[in-house]
């Protein structure tokens, strides 16, 4: 009795120490994906996100009415240089569509699929893991909003991660850069597959690529596809730096498109469509048509206007032109306006598939995004209308 | 600067209110989850080892440092996606091992809790690299100068928390 009473405090940290390794090792052995959420993590999640939560909510509305209503420096020249990107993108639209209605056609042809993004819900970001072992983030939505795991998150920039966990209102998302995350990739230009792998130090790399193969730095790398949870053509980054690797395989490593040391609001897919391609009936329209529009005319009196617009674009004296298309609203449910990651998105997935998957033989499936419920490729034509209100630009451009 | 040794009779005892045992491990949780979001810095600060270091040295108690130290651990586990227990063995051990050196040693002082904070990090991040390593099988890479680097800068940090929880710490 003595020896027990003299060494309690001992056999009670090896009891407590004994059966913490023992519950690791149990989890260990279970395979993580199966498993239902335990509830220590329910009750630690629901102890800690409400206060993440409310602070972000403090942030969120603190900066939106410092941004919105007293700094607004800087915001006419601003407007002005928006204005003048939206020419230049108006222009580059005309050249992309004409890409994609080839591209569609000659999908048509080969009976490809695609797949399409067609439901994103935005989220904010509220908090972290705490740990660096652990990089993931937990986001503001969860299964009450119809978060699923495995999921898909992703930024304009490029993709972040995918759903690991969901709860009521919150939910776990595994970072790319995290060491037990995959990412089927597939370089931009050389179309070389591998998997992308977070390392210990949180950086990111593309594995599983053989050494006798040629990829460039500065290469854009995109989602192939094959992991089931991205859809195929999403920027994941930039090739930064190739060097020899283990065994058979090159070292890879990949500058992340997003940033995922500074996420604040993210995309969650939360519907992929799979059809088959069509080809564009309608016809499209030319760049000079738009810089036509553009020109000066005889100013126009106002009892004519509908005449006008009924006759076409060509009298928009001056003024900025627009995408006749409905723009991106938020949805009742929250989703997100979507037009910057649309543009991107469109931008990134439209130009690998076009010609290299169809010469290859491979079933090409295009992921293109475009606005909130929707993240649709339109077979319509490009029309370019006068947009008389040049606000949009001021309305977005504090953030 | 000086480590006194001090006989058992010699060391004041503390405890904490209910409520500060609560809601300071909750809140050092809450910030190591939420500040590296929006100072990435912050990520090499582990504030919930600090809080454990200061809990247990205040209260000399080897049984009630581990417990708290494993509570603390398995918290932080529970905010993760790794298995529960990292953390959590972890922060038992280094609970029970700053409260039985609380118990030997008088730190009160700046010097001493800088030095103790700097040990027991270091202790910290030992048996979390070996148990993540060969029981959980991650791939971890160890460092000894950014395990001090990082050690030191927790140590300046504990000092400031320490001071924190001397205000609200009660003699026995």
């Amino acid at each position: 009795m003595d020896v027990l009473g003299r060494y309690r405090n001992l056999i009670v940290l090896v009891g407590v120490l004994f059966a913490q390794v023992l519950g690791l090792a149990v989890q260990v052995r279970r395979t993580t994906d199966s498993e239902p959420t335990r509830l220590i993590r329910v009750w630690a999640v629901g102890a800690v996100t409400p206060l993440e939560k409310a602070l972000v909510w403090v942030q969120t509305s603190t900066g939106s009415i410092w941004h919105n209503y007293f700094y607004l420096r800087g915001v006419r020249a601003e407007n002005r240089s928006l204005k003048q990107q939206i020419e230049r993108m108006s222009l580059e639209q005309v050249r992309m569509s004409q890409d994609a209605d080839q591209a569609r056609r000659l999908q048509a042809l080969l009976a490809f699929k695609e797949q399409f993004i067609s439901q994103t819900m935005a989220a904010q970001v509220i908090g972290g893991s705490g740990s660096e072992l652990s990089r993931s983030v937990y986001i503001d939505k969860g299964y009450n909003d119809g978060i699923k795991t495995d999921m898909a998150v992703i930024t304009a920039d490029g993709i972040v991660g995918k759903v690991l966990r969901v709860y009521r209102s919150t939910s776990l998302v595994l970072l790319i850069d995290d060491q037990t995350s995959g990412v089927g990739a597939i370089l931009d230009k050389t179309r070389v597959q591998g998997i992308l792998r977070g390392t210990p130090g949180g950086e990111v790399e593309l594995e599983k690529v053989m050494s006798d193969e040629t990829v460039p730095a500065g290469e854009q790398v995109l989602t192939s596809g094959g992991d089931g949870v991205f859809p195929k053509g999403l920027l994941v980054g930039l090739v930064t730096k190739v060097s020899p690797g283990s065994e058979l395989f090159l070292k890879i490593h990949v500058h992340p498109a997003a940033n995922l040391s500074r996420l604040e609001e993210v995309l969650v897919v939360t519907k992929i469509d799979e059809r088959q391609a069509e080809p564009d009936q309608t016809g499209s329209v030319r760049a000079v048509d738009i810089l036509a529009g553009r020109l000066p005319g005889v100013p126009t009196k106002p009892e004519n206007s509908e005449k006008q617009d009924s006759s076409g674009p060509a009298s928009g004296a001056g003024s900025d032109t627009k995408p006749a298309t409905a723009p991106p609203q938020a949805s009742a449910d929250g989703e997100m306006p979507a037009a910057k990651p649309a543009a991107k998105l469109a931008k990134t997935a439209s130009s690998p598939e076009t010609g290299a998957a169809s010469a290859s033989g491979v079933p090409a499936t295009r992921a293109t995004a475009t606005s909130a419920n929707t993240l649709k490729a339109s077979p319509k034509p490009v029309k370019i209308v006068v947009e008389p209100k040049p606000q949009t630009a001021v309305q977005d451009s504090p953030h | 600067m000086a480590i006194t040794y001090t006989s058992g009779e010699q060391v004041e005892v503390y405890r904490f209110s209910i409520p500060a045992t609560v809601l300071i491990p909750l809140t050092a949780v809450f910030l190591q989850a939420w500040l590296p979001l929006r100072f990435p810095f912050f990520s090499i600060f582990d504030l919930p080892l600090l809080v454990v270091i200061g809990f247990a040295t205040a209260r000399r108690n080897p049984l009630a440092g581990l417990v708290t130290g494993g509570l603390i651990g398995i918290l932080q586990d529970a905010l993760t996606h790794q298995p529960i227990g990292l953390y959590g063995i972890s922060k038992t051990v280094v609970g029970f091992g700053a409260s039985s050196l609380g118990i030997k040693l008088d730190v009160e002082n700046v010097g001493a809790r800088f030095l103790l904070t700097i040990f027991f990090y270091v202790v910290h991040e030992v048996v979390y690299f070996m148990i993540a390593r060969g029981l959980v099988g991650l791939h971890m890479a160890w460092s000894w100068p950014h395990e001090l680097v990082s050690g030191v800068a927790n140590a300046a940090l504990g000092v400031l928390v320490f001071m924190l929880l001397d205000r609200v710490k009660q003699r026995t």
